[in-house]
Parts: C-alpha cells; structure tokens; sequence
C-alpha cells in the first residue's frame, strides 16, 4: 500500500509530501505519525508541503489533528512550504490552523523546532542563539 | 458637385470668418485653447468638409470621399476631451458653423424657395452627423482615460516594498474591498515567496475607515501570510481607527499591531535578532550617517 515516508531526524520526524493527499493516505499518515511519535518519542514534527498545490477542508483538517495528537503526544508540529494558493484556499476555505505552527522552508522550521526544544527542555542548545 | 458644395467653395472665408466670430462669442474657450490653434481646426476642418461636399454625396457619409473630414474631427473631438473641454463645448464647435452657411444660403439662393430648403436640409443632416462624431470619439476618448486612470490605480495601490532582508512591507492606500484583497493578498505572499521573508508590515495609515468587512479582509490576508510561515504586524492605526476597531468588537488580540510603521519596523528587526545602533553622532544635517544595523552575535 501506498504511504507517505516518515524520516527520523534526531530528536524530530520529517515528513515531505510530494503526491496528491487523497483521503485514504491521510488517514494513513495520521496513524503513522502518532506510531512513530510514540515509538522513538519524537519531539518534533516537520511537515513540508512545498509540492502540495492542491487541498480542501479535509486535508486541512488533517493538518490540524496531526498537530493536535502530536501535541498530546508531548511533540511540537511546523507545517513548512505552503505555496500562496494553498494558503489563500486554506484561508477561503475558514481554516485558519490556529495550533499548528509554521515556517518558511525546512530550514527555518527545523531552527523553531531547535528553539521550542531549547526552551522547553531548559537545554542553552547552540543553534537557539541564531 | 451639389449645390451646397458650390455654395461653401464659393464663400469659404466668409463662411469661416463668420464661424469663428460664432464660437468667439459663444464656446470659445481661451483659457483651454489659443485662438491661432482654434483658427488652424477650423480651416483644416472646412477644407475637410469642402472636400467631402464635392467628391461624394452628403448622405453618404460613411463613403471614403468623408475620411479626411471623420478622421479630422476625431482627432479634434479627442484633443479636446483631454484638455478638458465640456462636451456640449466639443459638440459646439461644428454646430455652430450651422448658423453661417445657412445665412450664406439663404443669401444665395433667395429666388427660388424649394432649392434652398433642400440645400439647407442636406446641410443640416450633414451637420447633425458631424456633430454625433464629436460627441461619440469625445465620449470614446474620456472612457479610454477612466479605465486606463483605474489599471493605474490598480498597479498603484498594491506596491510590496523590502525594508530588509526577511523584513516586508506593505502600504494599503484607499479603502479595502474584496477585490482588492485578493489582489494585495496574492501579491504579499508570491512576494514573501520570492524574498523568503518571515515578517510582513501591513501599514494601514491610507486606508481612511476600518469596519467589520475590512478587519475581515486584513484577517484573512493575515492568516494566509502566517499559514505559509510568515509573521504580520498591523502597524499605522490611528487613533479614531483604534476606537472604531474596539467599539465594534473585532477581535485583533491574536494580531500584533503598533501605532507606527517605526515602530513595526523596530520590532520586526528584534525579533529577527537585529539591533539598531548609532556608530557615532551625526556630523551634519546634510549628511546623515545612516545608523548600521547589526546581527547580535
């Protein structure tokens, strides 16, 4: 079957969708994510999007409950890449996303993901100074 | 040639002399055109019709004996229109020869009653025509003006400026409609794309009144630039603008706004991690060392 590869970065998931979201392969991604959250206590979650050009409300939806279960789970989700037409679908569509935290590009949301595990690990992590 | 084009040919400068004492008394605007200018449209426009009167019938006046004298009054009807001319001015300025050339026929062909009723009918349908010309290229002209006035406004109003590296922003002038948000929403996030921005200044200090639909289209371009990982910062409320907003219950506590665009500017550079500081003191007015801005370490 058809999934979306979850990659382990350290302490942090990466997950980069590069083909249409169709209903079934969220719903797989949903219950992959929470497995490996739980299995290798992930402290992160790195959505990229930047190849996603098309959504409706239940990919976003989507998007809102993987960060939501990652959150009860004890791990951070950035949604990084969104290309502008998705964001303003998104935006059309009422779905403003309010838990879930974004970034430009992989990188910049792989430094918030550093910060947040700064801070809330009490750990002075070198790269939280940039 | 018909008898009105004999007529004209016959008394052309008394025809025109007469015409132009017409206008000087009636339409001529001085203060919009000289009379040396006026006296040149006139001729050439005579000459024109002059032309027209003896190759082809007057009626037939979409013929190509008439394409000097359309071509003529077009090019005179749409000057006109943009020097500010009224259009009963524009439309005028042929009408007004209907006075001379009536009298001139009526002085030439006092004897015999049917010929001159013909020749002033032929006269007056030709006229009336030229005159639906003016009115048609002034009007054709003005609409030109106005939709190209509004392509400009449109390009105007939606300029996404870079203030510094990762630091955008964006001055809406004029009111804010649902057209105008899609367009200034489309603009700031292919521009945070292209620059690779993480704050985006929205400065409102030209939008002259907020109610619930513009707080709602700010929201939403708001949302759209923080889905894609870019922070916005509301900046140039002013303070009637301040009360409005809170007397009408929108809610901007998840919005970070400030007074000044400064001053959206000075928080975006510190939470980029940059500060502003002074090298040394100005030397002079006129050359004012502009303060370095540095990355704290």
């Amino acid at each position: 079957m058809e999934r979306i590869p979850i990659l382990r970065m350290g302490p942090f998931l990466l997950i980069t969708i590069q083909v249409d979201m169709h209903d079934k392969l969220a719903m797989q991604l949903q219950d992959d994510v929470t497995q490996r959250i739980s299995d290798w206590g992930s402290a992160g979650v790195l959505i990229d999007i930047s190849s996603l050009e098309i959504v409706d409300s239940f990919i976003g939806r989507m998007l809102a409950n993987i960060a939501a279960m990652s959150r009860v789970l004890g791990a951070e989700t950035v949604v990084v890449g969104m290309q502008p037409a998705v964001a303003i679908t998104l935006v059309e569509l009422g779905m403003s996303l309010p838990g879930v935290r974004t970034a430009l590009n992989v990188e910049s949301g792989m430094e918030l993901l550093y910060r947040s595990l700064g801070t809330s690990l009490g750990v002075a992590h070198d790269r939280s100074e940039a | 040639m018909s008898k009105l084009g004999e007529i004209i040919s016959q008394n052309e400068e008394h025809i025109r002399s007469e015409w132009m004492k017409h206008m000087a008394a009636s339409v001529q605007r001085s203060d919009l055109m000289s009379n040396v200018e006026l006296q040149e449209q006139s001729r050439a426009l005579l000459k024109a019709i002059l032309h027209g009167v003896s190759s082809s019938q007057p009626d037939d006046f979409s013929g190509p004996g008439w394409s000097t004298a359309r071509e003529q009054l077009q090019d005179i009807s749409a000057s006109r229109a943009r020097q500010g001319f009224s259009p009963s001015d524009t439309a005028t300025f042929v009408l007004s020869l209907k006075q001379p050339i009536f009298s001139t026929i009526r002085r030439e062909l006092s004897g015999n009653q049917n010929e001159m009723f013909d020749t002033i009918w032929s006269c007056t349908v030709l006229l009336d025509k030229l005159a639906l010309i003016t009115a048609e290229t002034y009007i054709a002209t003005r609409e030109e003006i106005i939709s190209r006035q509004q392509q400009e406004l449109m390009e105007l109003s939606t300029p996404v400026v870079k203030l510094w590296d990762g630091i955008l922003a964006l001055p809406i002038i004029g009111t804010l409609d649902s057209a105008r948000t899609q367009v200034v929403m489309e603009e700031l996030l292919q521009t945070v794309v292209a620059t690779n921005s993480k704050f985006a200044i929205v400065d409102i200090t030209g939008v002259p009144t907020v109610d619930t639909l513009v707080a709602q289209h700010l929201l939403k371009t708001i949302t759209a630039a923080r889905l894609m990982g870019a922070e916005c910062i509301i900046s140039g409320v002013r303070p009637q603008i301040a009360q409005t907003i809170v007397h009408l219950g929108i809610n901007l506590e998840d919005v970070i706004t400030k007074a000044k665009l400064a001053d959206a500017f000075a928080l975006a550079l510190h939470k980029s991690g940059r500060t502003v500081v002074r090298t040394s003191s100005a030397p002079n007015v006129n050359a004012a060392v502009i303060p370095a801005v540095q990355k704290e370490g």
